[in-house]
């Protein structure tokens, strides 16, 4: 390679290398305005500025979904397996929301430590397969993760 | 050290008649592939156990945002070669291959909206993953803008060289995204190092897919690559030739 | 037929993330052919006003 090219690949590499940096630096000191959510464990830490708006993100408890007949409002709890965060929630949810998978819900903490929820998402993991495969795999594995069943009182489970 | 093949890449009636001869047999087993895959994803695969028939929309999205990814790279790569090597046929790939990602980059964000609607339960979320791929799709943008400001073909060349070179960056933060970050996004089903996490079945027809679209994308790169060479050219000999195919 | 139209309920978003995709190729396709067809026809224009293209 010319002494000239091997300049100017030194030069190519250096531009890349320096926006690498500056990326990895910039990203790196504003991380938790970058976080998209919150997991339980990020909450218990105080992780969170007190009376601000997050997004709370983890895996619903099976057995925790409650909500009132005749109401929207619904409980339920949000848990990484480490610590649990309780959410209300008052509003429609979405088709997916399931407990055993995951979710994620935009509010704030109240002063009794729930979390009121003014969004809900479901959050779907990156497996894919027929149910009779997800039909198998419960049996096999008992109550598994990948529950198939919408909790009930909730308004997938046609309740 | 002669690499002869390089060498010959960088002439452009070469890569004229090269592109020009490839390109039908890229387009055409593109579209068997593609109907094979549709076949594939939209019949025989089943439906499944979550989403239903709604994840069908996979077969669409994954191959789009695979597109974005990789043309970019691509067109980083020729940039990088373009002004490393100062060879005309290089800016020319790199030319060539930004229309085809930027419209790619938008089908990918546009059909992951169609599908986040239903499944997630909101159709755009400033999370991670779709925020570096929109920026993405502004880098892309700003290329062909940047481009078409500069009137020297030349300079033109150099400065969005340098603009795809600095962006690609993104590339890497797209991927790696949704695990080095929480993100609403769910990981990566195919494009990980472990076993994929999906039946053979649903599987198949998405790899035909990827296939598919990235025939497509370089039967398209070749087709355009003549009309940028055709451009770059001043020579007479070579291009009265050309014309007469 | 009607099942598969249906999409499982989902076909207010399925169809529609085809038929952009749909829209994608076509411009491509069509955008890809006309780049080239007006660069043959510029070159073909220098070439015979004798610039030596």
């Amino acid at each position: 390679m010319t002494p000239t090219r091997r300049r100017r690949l030194i030069l190519v590499l250096g531009i890349l290398a320096g926006v690498s940096i500056a990326g990895a630096l910039a990203l790196n000191a504003f991380r938790r305005d970058v976080t998209f959510f919150f997991d339980p464990t990020q909450v218990a830490q105080g992780q969170v500025k007190p009376g601000q708006a997050f997004r709370l993100g983890g895996m619903v408890k099976e057995g925790s979904f409650t909500r009132q007949p005749g109401s929207l409002e619904a409980h339920f709890v949000v848990t990484d397996f480490a610590h649990e965060v309780t959410v209300s929630y008052a509003q429609v949810l979405p088709d997916l929301f399931r407990e055993g998978a995951g979710v994620v819900a935009h509010g704030h903490l109240d002063r009794s430590g729930t979390f009121v929820a003014d969004e809900v998402l479901a959050k779907h993991d990156e497996k894919y397969m027929p149910p009779e495969v997800a039909r198998s795999l419960k049996r096999r594995h008992g109550e598994s993760r990948a529950d198939t069943n919408p909790p009930a009182g909730s308004p997938a489970s046609g309740s | 050290m002669t690499f002869t093949w390089f060498h010959r890449l960088g002439s452009p009636p070469y890569v004229y008649g090269l592109a020009q001869r490839l390109a039908p047999w890229c387009a055409g087993s593109a579209l068997l592939l593609l109907l094979a895959g549709l076949w594939g994803g939209l019949v025989l695969a089943p439906p499944d156990y979550q989403q239903g028939d709604g994840f069908r929309i996979i077969y669409v999205h994954a191959p789009s945002a695979w597109l974005s990814l990789m043309v970019y790279t691509t067109m980083a790569l020729a940039a990088a070669v373009g002004l490393i090597w100062r060879i005309k046929v290089a800016h020319a790939a790199a030319a060539a291959c930004a229309p085809i990602g930027a419209s790619f980059t938008a089908a990918a964000l546009v059909t992951g909206a169609l599908w986040g609607r239903p499944m997630w339960g909101t159709y755009w979320q400033w999370d991670p993953r779709l925020t570096s791929e929109l920026i993405l799709f502004f880098l892309y943008l700003g290329y062909m803008g940047l481009r078409a400001s500069i009137e020297d073909t030349q300079r033109a060349d150099r400065a969005s060289a340098v603009l795809a070179v600095v962006g690609v960056v993104n590339v890497p933060v797209i991927h790696y995204s949704v695990t080095w970050w929480n993100s609403l996004h769910q990981a990566p089903s195919v494009m990980r190092l472990a076993k994929p996490t999906m039946a053979t079945s649903m599987l198949v027809p998405l790899l035909i897919m990827l296939l598919a679209f990235t025939l497509f994308f370089v039967a398209m790169l070749l087709v355009r690559l003549q009309a940028e060479i055709l451009r770059r050219e001043r020579a007479s000999t070579w291009i009265r030739e050309a014309l007469k195919r | 037929m009607r099942e598969f139209l249906d999409m499982g309920g989902y076909a207010a978003f399925v169809w529609p993330a085809y038929a952009v995709t749909a829209a994608a190729f076509l411009y491509n396709w069509v955008g890809a052919r006309r780049a080239l067809r007006e660069a043959r026809a510029a070159a073909r224009r220098r070439l015979a006003a004798g610039e030596g293209a």
